[in-house]
């Protein structure tokens, strides 16, 4: 009786989402999230969108302990 | 379990993770990054010896920021703090929500995996591919080492370098699945793993050797990578769990929805 109640469960025990409905997600945070790795691991160090140090100071310890490259 | 659930849920886990490495990176590494700016600091003091200034671009020119408290935009304090959690959140948020979207685009594609296996595998891979395999090939360095003049290639080839190994895990998990699929789970988990460890080892000879270190103090080099490992661990780790966490509890709600609704249209 407990295995014909579960059998039909198991469909949904693998559920998947469809990548159509992914996708604009995944496209939308991806660029995002680029950003902001752009952001704290090489803005004003090998590339700068803006001028000076700020940013490069602001996150600089974050920046050599999370393994990107600093100076 | 929607697209929408798993970007939520990954966004939260990745808060969580960005507190919990920041707590390890400011105990753990924040030591090892003042060690290293007060040996940079005494050897930028010694004009006689540039070479051991590394910071400076060439000899006779200033350096393009101090790390000294004196001239910088930026106090130390604020650096090894406030900025310090401001990378730690932002890093954890964003590959958190990268990872929440990886997972819902894993789960039921992966073999049998539930849900919470496939997440977990989905945050074991990213941490691979990600921080462990791109470290091994260009290590975290601390202030002071790495010359100002070769950020720009350092920087390409790390990320270079990163975007190869992501693809090789990509690749190498389709590789394993499909192969899995046909010979099962075990010979599938090997082919998978031997794709990506062939691409990653030719990659990594053919890529060249960052060598900058000079004569920095080869234990205080040592504890400051083992501090940015560490870092990037709890990271990962903290993520991996909290997601496959929410995302196992969601499954489960599902399931109970799902037995619920079969239970009352069998009445």
């Amino acid at each position: 009786m407990s295995s014909t109640a579960a059998s039909p469960a198991v469909e949904i025990d693998l559920p998947s989402i469809p990548l159509a409905e992914l996708a604009p997600w995944a496209l939308f945070f991806g660029l995002l999230a680029t950003m902001v790795l752009f952001f704290v691991g090489a803005e004003q160090g090998a590339f700068s969108l803006s001028s000076g140090t700020l940013v490069h100071e602001f996150v600089h310890d974050g920046r050599h302990l999370l393994a990107f490259p600093c100076h | 379990m929607t697209a929408r659930t798993f970007l939520v849920r990954g966004l939260l886990a990745g808060l969580i993770a960005g507190l919990a490495a920041f707590a390890v990176a400011y105990v753990v590494g924040e030591p090892q990054v003042e060690t290293a700016i007060g040996l940079e600091q005494s050897a930028t003091g010694s004009p006689a010896d540039p070479a051991t200034a590394p910071h400076d671009h060439a000899p006779g020119t200033p350096a393009e920021h101090s790390h000294g408290d004196e001239d910088a935009v930026v106090s130390r304090t604020v650096q090894s703090t406030v900025g310090l959690l401001t990378g730690n959140l932002a890093v954890g948020i964003a590959l958190g929500g990268l990872v929440g979207l990886a997972s819902a685009a894993a789960v039921g594609r992966i073999g049998r995996l539930t849900p919470r296996q496939s997440t977990g595998l989905v945050a074991l891979v990213g941490f691979v591919a990600f921080a462990l395999v791109p470290f091994l090939k260009y290590p975290a360095t601390p202030p002071a080492v790495g010359s100002g003049e070769t950020i720009g290639d350092r920087t390409a080839l790390y990320f270079g370098f990163v975007a190869i190994s992501l693809a090789a895990a990509f690749v190498a998990v389709l590789v394993g699945r499909r192969i899995a699929a046909s010979s099962g789970a075990y010979v599938g988990t090997i082919a998978g793993v031997s794709a990506y460890l062939l691409v990653v080892m030719v990659a990594g000879t053919l890529m060249p050797t960052v060598d900058e270190v000079g004569d920095f103090p080869a234990d205080t080099l040592w504890f400051f990578r083992r501090a940015s490992l560490l870092t990037l661990a709890t990271l990962w780790a903290a993520l991996g769990v909290a997601l496959a966490g929410f995302v196992g509890v969601d499954h489960e709600r599902a399931v109970a929805r799902q037995r619920r609704r079969e239970l009352a249209t069998s009445l």
